[in-house]
């Protein structure tokens, strides 16, 4: 086993803490050899418990291959078989007595939420790049996502420079790519390492197959990573986490995030700006002390007694200059995580520490394109991209913007299923944009689940396509009567009936059509949203127009196309139009004068030139299983 | 008088700091939660920081899943516990082993009740919240878990397809049936857990302290646990020992050697 000396790095080193753990993140692009590093530096350092390389020995010899290094991390038989790591893990390891964490974290894109689960902690990061493929697609995603969650220490790895014999003109073009890359994101680079992890070379110790190479080996770099500077001289911050009342005393529990608190004490509490004094900094089983600092966990008595809300900000009183930022429009980073894209107009809860607030994307400004990392104007996320949006927030907030190193302005996008979607550090108070309206939107706190329970069913819209005379309206009005007979609270949005009223203002040429189209469906997701069924009869001939009506409404959107002869149609012609139209009285009517684009994949086809009972029935029985 | 400082906190306070505030958040959104006290070592702490979280109280009940194979000296702890720290304590029994599947290796099988056990007082009770002593030091399947560990409405763990979990938000979904694990110990290591003890002087079964030569290290039930050779029987002499052991703390569990993947095969299905 190779040890540092202590003479080798004692000048720069940081003192040792004793429980301390400074957790770093190993990331790169897939078979750059992060997996194999990691079980490198493990043996390197010692920190391998007894048994556990035999293990890897037996295992690799099994698989009839040399010792593979990354075996050690590949604990889960799924991935052995797979040869491919699906998680992050976390590896303690200790060098020279001071204590790290490696987070391992996979290099595959769409594993990326599994790598911000890993790295989001991290005070450092080992990003490691093959030195003979270079600067390729992940490396570039995981450079990205290291600015975004602010990591501001990071090692670069040049690793498998064997296979470029160590070569100095190879090796510094990469570390020209690389820096530039990095300095692109305005990420620090601490120090560029040309390796094998594989060997051990500029590992433990520096390498003679590199004499030209004079900066640290990697163990050395990793025992320079400093401390987390302390928070304590910052204003203070503590969002309230809960109010317990116990024993007839009520706390006012929470974690300070940054600063100290002291008894007697002025606050102000959260949005409301009522004010109140710290009567007792309260904690269980530990020695009284009347103050408290960033990270520790504590609860507290106020004077006057007030019940804070959850999610509300205590900050220092009197004192301007140490108040959070107050917004209702915020501009943020975004990372994407969701498998559909992010369009403008959706709506989520934003959670910022332990608050919790209603916010719609008013605008995506940027999208980053990974090729080159530039900023692009863009109507979307992509999953897994990389964005600046703007929020806006149903009531104001207070926040302090994102600051690498503190947990400042850590917001978090959250669905309505309570599921993470995003990250988005808040960069700053979002301004208004020239003829921007300043538009709030609300979010229902009532969840899908609590509708359901209300209603007794689900929400669904069923948007039915078809041409003139194919029986759509027909088959919706009686479907509507006989699931309304069983108690299904359900709504026909029928063209005609709509252009009567709310689109009254609105003819028949393509932009009126797609108009027409786009207010039926916001209509149709407010009533889905209320917990209906809805079924919308509405020809919308154009696959684009009904592609717009499927992005406004989004999941609850069933496609039902009914199917009927054009010439039975034309025989039917309930309306009387097609005769006018084939005559030239009316103009642009779909079937004769303007064309009707089939769905290429709808969720049902439904018959209507049969026997409308059968289509009826057809149509209840796809309702009852979507909600029922 | 000059003022007095914010303590510049050790690595235990931060342990510590980080559980409470898991324990809170996991009240607040988890309701009915209940807390898994398997009268071992890592249980404990988690009991001793349930009442730092909450002022010395433990405001929701604590599970017991009883295999009926434990040592005497834990129920006698057990009892001894409840009342001291006034604890609701609920009790749920195992099925028997033929009940269990016959294609698990025999101690797995034998686990494989606890599981079982688990599932139904879960599901008798409604719990949405169920909080547990493991840490990702203990074993590498445990070692990919999240803080807050969703559950299918069969218990199932989706290994596969966890939550993304970072900067303290944790996933809290809610469908019928479902419950999330809780794991407010995730990020200390066996070292950490004897040296809190041993600071904050959290009483232990006396099984982990040697007699004539053997300690427990782990403990689970009689028939599938053995002790270790070890002459240490204080706390201060446990941690003297583990600063210089390298052999894993589960060695002396059947279940974690018998294959590959026996395991991992009763985490998926909802072993702790």
């Amino acid at each position: 086993m190779i040890q540092i000396s202590s003479e080798q790095t004692s000048s720069l080193q940081n003192p040792v803490r004793h429980g301390v753990s400074t957790p770093i993140v190993i990331v790169g692009h897939v078979d750059h050899g992060k997996s194999t590093l990691i079980g490198r530096l493990l043996y390197d350092t010692d920190s391998l418990p007894d048994g556990r390389l035999v293990q890897i020995v037996e295992s690799s010899r099994k698989r009839g291959l040399a010792v593979e290094w990354s075996f050690l991390l590949d604990s889960l038989q799924i991935e052995r078989d797979q040869g491919v790591t699906v998680d992050s893990t976390r590896i303690p390891f200790q060098l020279n007595g001071r204590d790290f964490v490696i987070v391992d974290a996979p290099g595959h894109r769409q594993f990326l939420r599994n790598m911000i689960t890993g790295a989001a902690d991290a005070e450092a990061a080992v990003l490691v790049v093959d030195a003979a493929e270079g600067v390729r697609e992940q490396t570039r995603r995981h450079a990205m996502l290291l600015r975004l969650i602010g990591i501001n220490h990071v090692i670069v790895l040049l690793n498998k420079a064997d296979s470029v014999g160590f070569a100095e003109d190879v090796l510094q073009k990469v570390e020209h790519d690389i820096r530039q890359l990095l300095s692109q994101l305005e990420i620090n680079v601490n120090e560029v390492i040309p390796a094998s992890a594989r060997d051990g070379d500029n590992i433990a110790t520096r390498s003679e197959k590199a004499p030209w190479y004079k900066g640290p080996s990697l163990l050395e770099a990793l025992a320079l990573i400093p401390l987390p500077a302390s928070r304590h001289a910052l204003p203070f911050r503590m969002p309230v986490q809960d109010v317990y009342r116990f024993d007839g005393v009520r706390y006012v529990a929470g974690r300070i995030e940054r600063g100290t608190v002291r008894e007697g004490d002025k606050l102000v509490i959260g949005g409301q700006g009522q004010e109140a004094t710290v009567a007792e900094v309260c904690r269980w089983h530990a020695p009284h002390s009347a103050v408290a600092g960033a990270g520790e966990s504590i609860a507290l008595r106020l004077e006057p007694d007030l019940v804070p809300d959850r999610g509300d900000l205590l900050f220092p009183a009197g004192d301007k200059t140490a108040a959070p930022l107050r917004s209702a429009r915020l501009k943020t980073r975004l990372f994407w995580l969701r498998g559909e894209p992010l369009r403008v107009g959706e709506s989520f809860r934003l959670r910022l520490a332990t608050a919790e607030y209603d916010v719609t994307v008013a605008a995506i400004n940027a999208v980053v394109n990974l090729d080159d990392l530039s900023l692009n104007p863009g109507d979307e996320v992509p999953p897994d991209g990389f964005a600046e949006i703007t929020l806006t927030v149903a009531r104001s907030m207070l926040f302090d913007p994102f600051a690498p190193g503190t947990p400042d302005g850590r917001g978090v996008l959250v669905d309505m299923h309570q599921r993470i979607v995003g990250g988005a550090p808040i960069i700053g108070i979002g301004e208004l944009g020239e003829g921007e309206n300043a538009i709030h939107p609300t979010a229902s706190s009532v969840s899908h689940a609590a509708r359901s329970a209300l209603r007794g069913h689900g929400q669904a819209v069923f948007w039915m396509t078809g041409l003139p005379g194919a029986g759509k309206s027909t088959i919706a009005r009686y479907a509507e009567e006989e699931l309304s007979r069983d108690g299904v609270a359900v709504t026909v949005l029928d063209g005609d009936t709509i252009r009567a009223g709310l689109c009254s203002d609105l003819g028949f040429s393509p932009e009126d059509r797609r108009e027409n189209i786009r207010r039926v469906a916001h209509v149709a997701r407010i009533l889905a949203e209320s917990g209906q069924v809805v079924l919308v009869a509405l020809v919308s001939p154009l696959i684009k127009d009904r592609a717009m009506a499927r992005e406004i409404i989004g999941a609850d959107w069933h496609e039902v196309f009914i199917n009927t002869a054009p010439e039975l149609c034309q025989k039917r012609d309930p309306k009387g139009l097609y005769a006018q139209a084939v005559d030239g009285r009316v103009a642009e009517f779909t079937g004769v004068s303007s064309a009707y684009e089939a769905p290429e994949a709808p969720t049902f086809v439904i018959p209507g030139d049969g026997d409308v009972q059968h289509s009826v029935q057809q149509l209840t029985q796809a309702v009852r299983k979507a909600v029922l | 008088m000059a003022l007095e400082h914010a303590k510049i906190m050790d690595g235990l306070d931060q342990l510590e700091a980080q559980s409470i505030f898991i324990l809170r958040e996991a009240y607040r959104k988890l309701k009915p939660m209940a807390l898994l006290w398997s009268l071992g070592k890592d249980s404990n702490v988690m009991v001793w920081l349930a009442r730092k979280a909450f002022m010395g109280h433990v405001p929701f009940p604590v599970m017991h899943v009883d295999t009926g194979k434990k040592f005497p000296e834990m129920y006698q702890f057990r009892d001894e516990y409840t009342k001291k720290w006034n604890l609701d304590l609920v009790l749920g029994d195992c099925p028997p082993v033929e009940e269990m599947d016959p294609s698990l290796p025999p101690a797995a099988r034998s686990a494989a009740r606890k599981t079982a056990g688990l599932a139904s007082l879960i599901d008798q009770h409604k719990f949405r919240g169920v909080v547990a002593g493991i840490r990702r030091d203990e074993q590498a399947t445990r070692a990919k878990e999240r803080v807050f560990s969703p559950r299918g409405a069969s218990h199932q763990w989706d290994v596969r397809n966890q939550p993304p979990e970072f900067w303290d938000q944790y996933a809290t979904p809610y469908e019928e049936g479902m419950h999330v694990r809780v794991h407010p110990l995730l990020a200390w290591r066996e070292l950490d857990i004897w040296r809190y003890i041993e600071r904050e002087n959290i009483p232990l079964v006396d099984l982990y302290f040697s007699k004539e030569g053997k300690r427990y290290r782990s403990l689970g039930d009689q028939d599938i646990t053995s002790p270790i050779e070890s002459n240490a029987s204080t706390v201060a002499e446990v941690i003297a020992e583990l600063e210089t052991s390298r052999t894993s703390e589960r060695a002396g569990r059947a279940m974690d050697h018998e294959s590959e993947d026996a395991f991992e095969r009763l985490r998926v299905a909802g072993y702790l």
